[in-house]
């Protein structure tokens, strides 16, 4: 067995700045955001997903997690993370290889529409100025976003979860140490 | 920074739950989420709710502004100001400009906000159908169907009996077409300048531990009918103090012979308006 990885070198202050930097994209879906504060995750973890889970991540929140066992080592022992097997159980998903379907996970209720799972999904590549074109709160007009690695079907799946509104998950992809976020209020149209 | 306790006074885990709270706000707009409010060193409705929000997303690069109704000189945003500037040494503001965090009180600053700045509300009552239905498990339902028939109603009834709208802050709004909120008790006339504002607006409401949000660029509007559309209203004077025929003001009685003058309930503004004329 490996040496366990550290985990952010300021708990505190790295949790603040990657907190901002989700809020950010959060707020303006489909912008690209660098995560600055890197904590040096096991494979397959990237810098942004790693930077995610261990800023919003811990005892209260069950993880459903494809990343093996030592992401999960890694994650148990610097967040406290408790992980699940049950897909809808989860608060948390990381998706680092084939995406499961959005109708799997937990979409919360009509009156409580935020107990939904916030999918982190580890992708390729985001590339801003091309590619999707996305709408909604947080965009002024138009934002462009391009994904490399996402299942061919995710735009169908997820203009399906967006006619449930308030009812969805929401998904932040990692590339690199870059994020991007798509909340479920958000609208995807290919070009 | 003040030893003995953390960075901006909140716990960790206390702060992530606040934190996951203020990102499903964030994704439904209007939404009220309830979170673990913790006691607060202050009293409930000091704004102990705004203060958890400030404490959760505040950090060392953050410029921190407070103000309580508009001004950056009360007890209220001075407390709150001196709080943040011991427990998590961050630099401190009255002006509107300089900040990147702006904690308010019952007032939306008259200078237009821009894409880096978030502005966070204090809340005392974030249910806007309080007053209409005092259960919980039924405003919740009313929210999920978005039922809103009932203010609708309450309008109307103002309406009929007083010939126009009675409500002149706290006005109720919809979110992106889909949740009613309410705005906190701001002026009316504050209303229009949350409409497809580019600063990200959290609310946080201490006692009734409720977060809830409005992303940048949203589409907020107050509730009105066609044939009475919704004004913002203002006092019909000039700001003694600086001449601003468009800013929010406050009435100030100065003797008890029926004297009063207006001035500018924002001061950071009025001193702006102030040094511009000089």
């Amino acid at each position: 067995m490996s040496a366990l990885q550290p985990g952010f070198d300021e708990p505190v202050l790295d949790a603040q700045a990657s907190f901002r930097a989700v809020l950010e994209a959060m707020s303006r879906p489909g912008r690209i955001i660098q995560i600055t504060a890197e904590a040096p995750g096991p494979a397959p973890l990237n810098t942004a997903a790693a930077a995610v889970l261990l800023t919003l991540a811990d005892a209260e929140t069950p993880v459903w997690s494809d990343a093996g066992p030592e992401v999960a080592e890694w994650l148990g022992f610097h967040a406290g993370c408790a992980f699940t097997r049950a897909i809808a159980n989860a608060r948390f998903v990381l998706a680092t290889g084939e995406v499961p379907a959005l109708s799997a996970f937990d979409a919360g209720t009509e009156e409580e529409p935020q107990s939904s799972a916030t999918l982190i999904i580890q992708v390729e590549s985001l590339v801003a100025g091309k590619g999707w074109r996305l709408r909604g709160p947080g965009i002024e007009a138009e934002h462009r976003l391009d994904v490399v690695g996402l299942p061919g079907d995710f735009v169908a799946q997820w203009q399906a979860q967006r006619a449930r509104f308030p009812r969805g998950v929401d998904v932040l992809l990692c590339a690199g140490d870059q994020l991007a976020a798509l909340p479920r209020s958000v609208t995807i149209e290919e070009s | 920074m003040e030893a003995g306790y953390n960075f901006a006074y909140l716990d960790e885990a206390t702060k992530r739950m606040i934190r996951r709270a203020i990102l499903k706000a964030v994704a439904i707009p209007g939404h009220q989420i309830p979170f673990g409010a913790r006691e607060m060193p202050l009293p409930y409705g000091w704004g102990t709710g705004g203060i958890q929000v400030t404490a959760s997303i505040i950090g060392p690069e953050d410029t921190l502004k407070v103000i309580d109704q508009g001004a950056d000189d009360t007890t209220n945003a001075i407390s709150i100001r001196r709080f943040f500037a011991r427990v998590a040494d961050v630099a401190t503001t009255e002006r509107t400009a300089e900040a990147t965090i702006i904690q308010t009180r019952h007032r939306i600053p008259e200078a237009p906000l821009r894409e880096d700045q978030i502005l966070v509300y204090q809340v005392p009552m974030p249910e806007p159908l309080f007053r209409l239905e005092p259960r919980i498990a039924e405003t919740k339902r009313m929210h999920a169907l978005a039922d809103y028939g009932l203010m609708h109603t309450k309008l109307y009834e103002d309406i009929a009996r007083l010939g126009r709208i009675g409500t002149a802050y706290n006005y109720p709004v919809m979110v992106n077409d889909r949740y009613l909120m309410s705005p906190s008790p701001i002026p009316a006339f504050d209303n229009p300048k949350m409409d497809r504002m580019p600063a990200l607006q959290l609310f946080g409401a201490g006692r009734e531990k409720r977060i809830y949000a409005v992303p940048p660029y949203t589409p907020v509007r107050s509730l009105d009918f066609e044939d009475h559309p919704f004004r913002a209203i203002r006092a019909p004077h000039a700001c003694t103090l600086c001449g601003s025929a468009a800013s929010y003001l406050d009435e100030v009685v100065t003797n008890d012979q029926g004297g009063r003058v207006y001035v500018c309930s924002d001061t950071d503004f009025c001193r702006a308006e102030q040094e511009k004329a000089a």
